[in-house]
């Protein structure tokens, strides 16, 4: 029943995740650069210097290409946070992850509307990023249905088990799509949010202004949502051992953006489907046999 | 249920009528109205149904059962007959084959041996109805504006309208004849008329290329025709129960009576509903007029396929036989998906998205749960409607543009505002959260993962990567729709003839009433019909879900809105261009003084989905599993005339 989904908790759970993702997701962006920063041998910004930015850009003229792309943009945004209210408020996961697809749909109608060759090779990129990781995460969410026996979020981080213990392969499948997720090198391709690669940005060369600090919210967003995609595969039942791995992940993802180059979008598709396929669909293959 | 037997002979009447009218305002005037009464009829047969369950309705002449044994020769002999005058003799072999088994059959069991309740309505004929009635309905009163520009635009092609809306019509009528048939032979007869109608239409140009492709079509559908007649010839010869020639009673019977007819029937399904190997007569359809396509491709033919293996979905459950036709089904959804890539021709993308989604449907079909088939009724729905919106988009837009690749399709949305908005509506109804296709492909998906292992998985690797896949050729499309350069484009004022604009509206009208209406469709059409079937229903669909996806509906109606708010206040300067721009425009400066205008195009990625290739792969992969398909069916053959 409807009771089901706006229960207290998880309606507190949502309300959470709108307002402190910005400030969560700011400063773990923060430390992201820092660390990121350390490990060329610069010193880097403050902690809190991605929130400062996003502040700085509300305040910039709003300068467009298209009349239509702020539109876009702001539809970006509004579904990034329907995905992410879906998600802790304990929603199907299946229904999570279609409307993540919308929202990065929207932004790459978005840059198309700009009509500018920067923006319109980026979103095309973007769209490749998006076809080579659907596959994994849909698998993955079949994977922690089948151990779970659930398709709701509330229902699956409840699980009695760590659904890692099973799922190892699609787990490690996860994390290799969240490089590209996270817009980080060798996957970098559609548009990078460091400064190191940021001459032309791709899909969004065109936004500027607030525009640009919806993206750069909607960013935000998505990362701690992805991040609370990490923790379902151990949910409550080793939720310590669950924040630990995630922060892990994390960090490798940090060192993997700095010790690697970008790879060209035939590889990067081809590997994403080749990992997919050996860690995702095997995985989930020999659950039926054991 | 007078209106059942009207709904099959008044566009009977009408198309015999549209024979007698000349081209003209009349003509055209009549075929609105009959179109008109159709959908009225179709949706009058909705009332009065509601909430009745099956019903059976009877002609109780069996004067009426020789007739239409006439009328089966003759159409046999107009098969056979051209297909000896182009040369195609394998065709006529079939069609000779085809008339001689039922010939057989029917001399040990006649026809009017048990005349009593060979047609019937139930939920599922009302929905397929409906689509018919209506939509069919609406792509006649487009076809009023197109076709008189179709023949101004190809003077070379020799106008033959008044054959075209006769078989239209009469295509029309088949369709209804196939959907109310509750007598297998019934529906096997108007089968073969859609067959019939399909290669006339596909045929209209009378070119080379169109001759060609349309014997290509009617070469396969006999293939399946002959399918379906050894069937009736099994269901006659070695059932040992003359009840079992109706449809009902044949299902009702159960896997151990059904098994083979069904494999057979579905095999026969599979062809017309363009199924891999045999998708090749739906790619070449699409050198007719784009009415022809908009119909083969939502409303009629294909849809006939499906409708018939979705019926015997009970069958197939948990059964070998149904997880090969579920795996040639998902099999077809990844490829024909892929293929899509390659293509930039918007019609060719437009009928391999159809393959895949048809094949979506048989996967489910195949897999034949309570959920599968209804996820598989809901494709149908949804797919009907946003398809026919698509394609019919694209005839319009070819009309003005002389051109129907997407490339040429760039910045559509200043030239042509109204259509592309109506192409964007139809493309997000195809792939989109929370749009119908979507709904779908989660209920599917929810289907799948408890499906027979191992066939589940696989069929759920399919949809994982084919969705991806289909994001991917949508989206790029949609993004070309809307990439606006210059700011010199002017709308055109006129996009197209009212008649088309009219029914282009009514179809983006009922996108996205059937988005908003589905809880409503799934209660009171598609659960009572499961419930009849397979006995009960589980709850398929829970509240929480439809609330959430109509909040989303809610939600992409409403941020169009925000477009005035972000009109305010803003400063439009033109693109970025690597800081070497030549003019105000998409230029830049050249070494040696050279100007160099921008151009950008999609990616097509045809060195990994080329068509060629992948199509030849899949011809390949599904005539294996057809051979498996064969194997199982003849062993199943053995083991029933065995033990009889």
């Amino acid at each position: 029943m409807i009771s089901d989904i706006f229960t207290s908790y998880s309606f507190i759970c949502a309300v959470l995740f709108v307002i402190l993702s910005p400030l969560v997701g700011g400063i773990i962006m923060g430390l992201d650069r820092k660390l990121t920063a350390r490990m060329q041998g610069r010193v880097g910004p403050p902690v809190l210097q991605p929130l400062y930015d996003i502040f700085k850009l509300f305040e910039k003229e709003n300068i467009v290409v298209h009349g239509s792309q702020n539109f876009w943009v702001f539809s970006y945004l509004v579904f990034m946070i329907v995905t992410g209210v879906l998600f802790f408020a304990g929603g199907d996961i299946l229904l999570v992850i279609f409307a993540l697809t919308l929202a990065h749909v929207f932004v790459v109608l978005g840059a198309y509307s700009t009509g500018s060759p920067y923006a319109h090779i980026g979103a095309e990129r973007e769209l490749i990023q998006l076809m080579a990781v659907e596959p994994m995460i849909i698998i993955a969410a079949i994977g922690l249905y089948e151990i779970t026996g659930s398709f709701d979020t509330a229902g699956i981080i409840q699980s009695p088990v760590a659904p890692i213990i099973f799922l190892p392969g699609i787990f490690v499948g996860m994390v290799y799509i969240l490089t590209m997720k996270l817009g980080k090198s060798p996957f970098d391709l559609a548009t990078s949010h460091h400064a190191h690669q940021e001459l032309v940005k791709g899909l969004t060369t065109e936004f500027s202004g607030s525009t640009f600090a919806m993206t750069e919210l909607a960013h935000l967003y998505e990362l701690i949502f992805l991040l609370g995609f990490l923790f379902l595969f151990f949910g409550l039942a080793a939720p310590l051992i669950g924040i630990l791995a995630v922060i892990v992940v994390y960090v490798l993802e940090i060192f993997i953006d700095n010790a690697t180059s970008r790879v060209k979008w035939q590889l990067a598709l081809k590997s994403c489907w080749i990992v997919t396929v050996v860690l995702g669909c095997v995985n989930l293959f020999a659950l039926y046999l054991i | 249920m007078d209106v059942l037997i009207f709904l099959i002979l008044f566009p009977l009447i009408a198309a015999i009528l549209m024979l007698l009218l000349p081209n003209g305002k009349v003509r055209d005037t009549v075929v609105k109205i009959a179109a008109l009464i159709t959908a009225a009829g179709s949706v009058y047969l909705f009332v009065e149904s509601f909430g009745k369950g099956i019903t059976y309705v009877s002609i109780g002449s069996s004067l009426l059962g020789s007739v239409m044994i006439v009328a089966e020769l003759a159409l046999s002999l107009f098969i056979i007959g051209i297909s000896i005058k182009f040369k195609h003799y394998l065709i006529a072999v079939l069609a000779v084959v085809q008339a001689a088994i039922l010939t057989y059959s029917e001399h040990f069991t006649p026809f009017d041996a048990a005349l009593s309740h060979e047609f019937f309505v139930d939920e599922f004929s009302v929905i397929m109805a409906l689509i018919i009635g209506i939509i069919g309905s609406l792509i006649c009163v487009y076809s009023v504006g197109y076709m008189r520009g179709y023949h101004e635009m190809h003077p070379e092609i020799k106008d033959h309208r008044k054959l075209f809306f006769f078989i239209v019509f009469l295509f029309l009528s088949a369709m209804f004849g196939v959907v109310f048939s509750n007598q297998i032979v019934w529906l096997l007869f108007f089968w073969e008329i859609t067959t019939v109608c399909s290669f006339l239409l596909i045929g209209y140009a009378r070119d080379k290329i169109a001759w060609k492709n349309a014997f290509w079509a009617l070469l396969l559908n006999t293939v399946g025709g002959v399918g379906f007649a050894v069937a009736v010839m099994f269901i006659m010869l070695y059932t040992g129960d003359a009840s079992y020639i109706y449809l009902n009673d044949l299902i009702a019977a159960g896997p151990g009576v059904a098994m083979v007819p069904a494999a057979l029937i579905g095999f026969a399904g599979l062809t017309k509903s363009a199924q891999m190997p045999f998708s090749s007569w739906l790619v070449g359809a699409m050198v007719a007029p784009t009415p022809v396509s908009a119909l083969l491709h939502s409303s009629t033919m294909v849809k006939a396929g499906v409708y018939i293996i979705v019926r015997f979905a009970p069958i197939f459950e948990a059964s070998l036989t149904g997880a090969i036709i579920a795996v040639i089904g998902g099999a077809t959804f990844l490829l024909a998906s892929a293929i899509a890539i390659g293509q930039s021709n918007g019609k060719k993308v437009l009928a391999y998205s159809t393959i895949a989604n048809l094949g979506l449907i048989v996967a489910c079909a195949g897999i034949g749960t309570q959920e599968a088939v209804w996820a598989a009724i809901l494709l149908i729905i949804f797919h009907a409607v946003a398809k026919s919106l698509l394609f019919l988009s694209v005839g319009s837009v070819e009309h003005q543009k002389h051109s129907r690749d997407i490339e040429d399709m760039s910045g559509l949305i200043s030239t042509m505002p109204k259509i592309a908005v109506m192409m964007l509506i139809g493309m997000a109804g195809m792939f989109l959260a929370p749009f119908g296709m979507l709904i779908s492909k989660w209920a599917t998906i929810h289907a799948f993962v408890n499906a027979i292992p191992p066939f589940g998985v696989l069929l759920i690797a399919m949809i994982a990567f084919g969705s991806g896949i289909t994001v991917f050729f949508w989206a790029k499309w949609m993004g070309r729709l809307i990439e606006v350069q210059g700011t010199s484009d002017k709308p055109l004022k006129h996009e197209a003839t009212s008649n088309e604009m009219f029914t282009l509206y009514s179809l983006a009208g009922l996108t996205v009433f059937t988005c908003l209406a589905f809880p409503l469709i799934s209660r009171y059409l598609i659960e009572p019909y499961i419930g009849g079937v397979y006995g009960s229903v589980s709850e398929l669909l829970s509240l929480n879900n439809i609330l959430i996806m109509l909040i989303m509906m809610v939600l992409i109606l409403l941020l169009p809105l925000s477009i005035g708010h972000f009109g305010k206040g803003r400063t439009i300067k033109s693109q970025y261009m690597g800081a070497r721009p030549a003019n105000a425009g998409l230029s830049f400066a050249g070494s040696m003084g050279v100007t160099k205008e921008v151009t950008l195009s999609n990616y097509y990625i045809e060195n990994m989905f080329g068509e060629k290739d992948l199509a030849h792969f899949s011809v390949v992969l599904t005539i294996f599993l057809l051979i498996v398909l064969a194997v199982v069916v003849v062993l199943n053959i053995t083991g029933v005339v065995i033990g009889a």
